[in-house]
């Protein structure tokens, strides 16, 4: 059985009880983890309190930073900072100097878009770098369901080239929600199917919903771990002689 | 004609009538897929339940993925925020009332 991930639920930090509610909700719609935007200077006592809601409902916290910055250089050093203090980085991507940064620096997760289809910049060079990278491709499925008419289908024309584009360079995809309140919460099925009008298979919609976001995750997680040395590379024991027993 | 059912589940603050249910349902069908696609799905609502906010939807086997994008598309209902879950799918009433109902 598939282990849905929802890399992007979006409360207000400052409500716990807005943050539990769509929590709450995640989970009965079927996610067991969740990634929550932080801001950068969270402190570690709203972490902590996040991941206490978190293991009270049942469901697993992912820290997730959103870097959402003017110039490549702001983000180069917004990376060297933040990096090591969130389980998931996304850099939100609004200008095109910045989303080739991203798009080539190993530390970005998650390479996100505006929903405004005239600010999202994912083309085949940015493929080519993000599939060199190991970034993915984020798509947030809450602009999906809030706009109408002409924006909403130049989104989806715009998502389908962006699929195209991902494919072809084997980019990983990951479908979240972007929700800001509980209304805009789906099931995975319901999010499968919606990826679906913008030429995403259903099953690689499933895939884009568990399997693609939990290899992020549990990649991050090794490479924070305390034994951490290098790709492939970790301490497993300590000591003088540690080939000896 | 093989068919499929939905079990929906409706969220929201404000009590939801059977006419407008099915309204913001085909609306939804109408807006994504325009008429072409609308004759497709076959779409009915077989079953509602206002005060237990759960429903039961029919429509074509092939229409399924179209339906299902149509409901997740729903945000609101005469203005007011509205979110419908499908939470189970199956071939017959029978065995959707066993599983989710």
């Amino acid at each position: 059985m598939k282990r849905f991930v929802d890399l992007h639920l979006r409360p207000m930090i400052s409500d716990p009880n807005q943050v539990k509610n769509m929590i709450t909700k995640s989970y009965e719609l079927g996610y067991r983890l969740v990634g929550i935007s932080l801001p950068p200077d969270a402190p570690g006592h709203t972490i902590r309190q996040l991941q206490q809601i978190c293991s009270e409902v049942g469901t697993d916290l992912v820290t997730r930073v959103d870097l959402a910055l003017r110039t490549s250089k702001e983000l180069l050093g917004e990376l060297r900072r933040l990096r090591r203090r969130f389980e998931v980085v996304s850099a939100l991507c609004a200008s095109k100097s910045v989303a080739r940064q991203a798009a080539k620096d190993r530390r970005v997760d998650l390479l996100s878009f505006p929903a405004d289809p005239r600010r999202r910049f994912f083309d085949p060079a940015e493929g080519e770098l993000a599939s060199k990278a190991l970034a993915s491709l984020e798509i947030d499925m809450a602009p999906l369901l809030s706009l109408r008419g002409g924006l909403r289908v130049r989104l989806f024309s715009r998502l389908r080239r962006e699929v195209e584009v991902a494919n072809k360079f084997k980019v990983p995809i990951v479908l979240s929600s972007g929700a800001t309140k509980e209304y805009f919460l789906r099931t995975p099925h319901d999010y499968a199917a919606l990826a679906s009008l913008f030429d995403l298979p259903p099953s690689l919609g499933l895939r884009a919903l568990s399997d693609n976001p939990l290899a992020i995750v549990e990649r991050n997680r090794g490479k924070l771990s305390p034994g951490y040395v290098a790709p492939g590379i970790r301490v497993i024991k300590e000591g003088k002689d540690c080939l000896g027993e | 004609m093989r068919r499929r059912y939905l079990a929906l589940k409706i969220v929201g603050e404000q009590f939801i009538g059977k006419e407008d249910l099915i309204g913001v349902l085909w609306d939804a069908v109408l807006r994504l897929f325009g008429e072409y696609g609308a004759s497709r799905v076959n779409l009915s609502l077989v079953e509602y339940e206002a005060e237990g906010n759960y429903a039961i939807l029919r429509c074509s086997h092939g229409a399924l993925d179209m339906v299902r994008a149509s409901i997740a598309s729903v945000t609101e209902i005469k203005g007011k925020p509205i979110a419908i879950n499908v939470i189970g799918v199956s071939g017959t009433l029978k065995s959707l009332r066993k599983k989710f109902l």
